[in-house]
């Protein structure tokens, strides 16, 4: 089965692969939006949605399950948003607004295939990152195509030819460009000291992993312990570019109505949340591939060592199956995003929405000296370390 | 003095980043994320009703299962929404209730004014109009939302009698006093 599926022309294998890892992303991205119900519920001491349920599956036991978790609504709401009427406002242009949705997908989805998110084991004990692409640029490549997605934000916004989505466009394009510096001033300190000095350069993001898998105290320690400022600055510059609360300002919708979002009913309108949860989904991929070890179970504890540790234990030589390795490994990222989108949930249940001119104080006051700060501090540092 | 003059303390280093703030309600919001719901799952579970509450508007039977109203159409014209109506009667021969002269031929209540205020209640000089305890009225038109003579008795039962009104007075009449 795997070699007939190795066997097939390159160009179907990218496409099976990519279809199979938007298969997997899609409906995540929109279990989401009932999880992000479910967390606010219980925040706020209620039980959330729990009722919807076809009577037809009512004899099957697991079902109920479902329905107190909301599952069944999140299908009768997917199937509400492909039937429902869309009504096109007569003041707006008609080819942008259309496309505004589109062009949301579509980085949201790219960004996907140069983030590894998992790896097995190869020959020779090397560790082999499981991506669709694994290009060498990475983290590059990644900030180059998430800024894409502001496009949309911005082309909702003009297209729709009405003040709300237009302060939405607005603010959104103004804060991302506020805060990508930040990211991106973050993160550099943690490739300065992966791609040390003699070593060929890289800005993959395996290498960033491979890098908190050495041996020795230091070697294990991810990168959120060795640079907790760097950490920092990267999750809030992530709260603001996935526009999420308390930084959710092209959506606000306490000043603007629905923000960017306001004209668009239906289909249109839930792509555009499926879009922001795959963004959320690919940023927090990145965050703990950086920052949280990506694929080892817990610091100083590689998935090598994790699967020998495992093969000991039981005994079974099934543990050092590539196969095996590869879906430990993915189940072990997976994890580790769920749980930092439950995260980003409750902070946004918790955390009141920031005023506009708060989040540009923040942006440009604080977070930015710090990252520079953080960036000039650590160089100084990794240079004499690795001198 | 009603003016307290309190004195604004500067912010601490760790209170200007924010992060203790957003901390500590993280704790908080964790507490009720992992706390039991607040809500009531409604028409699984009901609230427990307490005495004295204000529901829907129903005719009560004495103990001795005699029908109480006497007609007197005092709630009727108390009524601040005009919801009852009451069309009177005669006493049924052999009903056990001689000593009054009339009894509701019809009595409705229409529920889509009535506005729970309680007046019919308060102004019954027999205390045979009582707001009981249910308080969910649905129907599908405005014909359901009236509840006719025998559905108000069903819904109001027997209520025990603290006065004995009636048997008081019969009492009294035997004695021929006259007074009582």
């Amino acid at each position: 089965m795997v070699d007939m599926l190795l066997g097939l022309p390159a160009p179907l294998l990218a496409l099976l692969k990519g279809a199979a890892v938007i298969l997997v992303i899609f409906p995540v991205a929109a279990a989401c939006s009932m999880a992000e119900r479910k967390v606010c519920a219980w925040i706020q001491s209620r039980p959330g949605p729990n009722r919807a349920m076809p009577p037809v599956f009512a004899w099957i036991p697991g079902a109920v399950i479902l329905q107190r978790l909301g599952v069944w609504q999140l299908m009768a709401d997917g199937g509400k948003f492909l039937f429902k009427e869309e009504p096109l406002p007569d003041h707006v242009n008609r080819l942008y607004y259309t496309l505004a949705p589109v062009i949301a997908m579509v980085p949201a989805l790219t960004t996907v295939t140069v983030v590894p998110f998992g790896a097995y084991v190869g020959a020779g004990g090397r560790i082999v990152p499981l991506a669709l692409s694994s290009v060498d640029v990475g983290i590059l490549a990644v900030f180059a195509v998430a800024s894409l997605g502001i496009y949309s934000l911005i082309l909702a916004g003009w297209a729709s030819n009405s003040k709300y989505p237009f302060l939405g466009g607005v603010r959104a394009s103004a804060q991302l460009i506020s805060y990508e510096l930040s990211m991106m001033l973050a993160v550099l300190p943690v490739f300065l000291w992966v791609n040390e000095p003699g070593a060929a350069g890289s800005l993959s993001l395996s290498r960033v992993v491979e890098f908190q898998s050495r041996p020795g105290f230091w070697g294990g320690a991810w990168f959120l312990f060795t640079m907790p400022v760097s950490a920092f600055v990267f999750a809030v510059a992530l709260f603001a570019e996935t526009n999420r609360q308390p930084f959710d300002m092209p959506e606000s919708e306490a000043d603007l109505v629905g923000g960017f979002h306001t004209e668009y009913g239906a289909f249109k309108w839930s792509l555009f949340f499926v879009a922001e949860y795959a963004n959320m989904i690919v940023g927090s991929a990145v965050f703990s591939l950086l920052f949280l070890g990506g694929w080892n179970l817990l610091p100083w504890l590689p998935l090598a060592s994790l699967l020998e540790t495992l093969h000991h234990l039981t005994g079974s030589a099934l543990w050092l199956h590539p196969l095996v390795a590869g879906l430990v490994s993915v189940v072990i990222l997976l994890a580790k995003v769920l749980l930092i989108i439950f995260i980003f949930m409750w902070i946004r249940w918790t955390v009141p929405r920031f005023r506009y001119d708060q989040v540009m104080k923040i942006g440009w006051q604080k977070l930015l000296p710090l990252s520079i700060a953080n960036l000039i501090a650590y160089a100084l540092g990794i240079a004499f370390l690795q001198r | 003095m009603a003016v307290i003059q309190v004195q604004r303390t500067p912010l601490s280093l760790a209170e200007r980043t924010y992060l203790p703030q957003v901390m500590g309600a993280m704790w908080t919001t964790l507490k009720h994320l992992l706390g039991p719901a607040d809500t009531m799952e409604y028409h699984e579970q009901r609230p427990a009703i307490p005495p004295g509450y204000r529901g829907v508007p129903t005719l009560v039977r004495d103990p001795n299962g005699r029908e109480k109203c006497v007609s007197c159409q005092l709630c009727e014209f108390v009524c601040p929404p005009k919801a009852i109506r009451i069309t009177p009667g005669s006493v049924p021969e052999g009903a056990g209730v001689d000593h009054v002269e009339k009894a509701p031929q019809a009595f409705d209540i229409d529920m889509l004014r009535c506005i729970y205020c309680g007046l019919c209640e308060e102004v019954c000089p027999e205390e045979a109009i009582f707001l009981l305890q249910q308080y969910s009225m649905s129907g599908y038109s405005r014909a359901e939302m009236v509840n006719h003579k025998d559905r108000l008795y069903e819904l109001g039962g027997t209520l025990p009698d603290r006065h004995f009104k009636w048997g008081v007075k019969k009492a009294a009449e035997e004695r021929a006093s006259g007074h009582h």
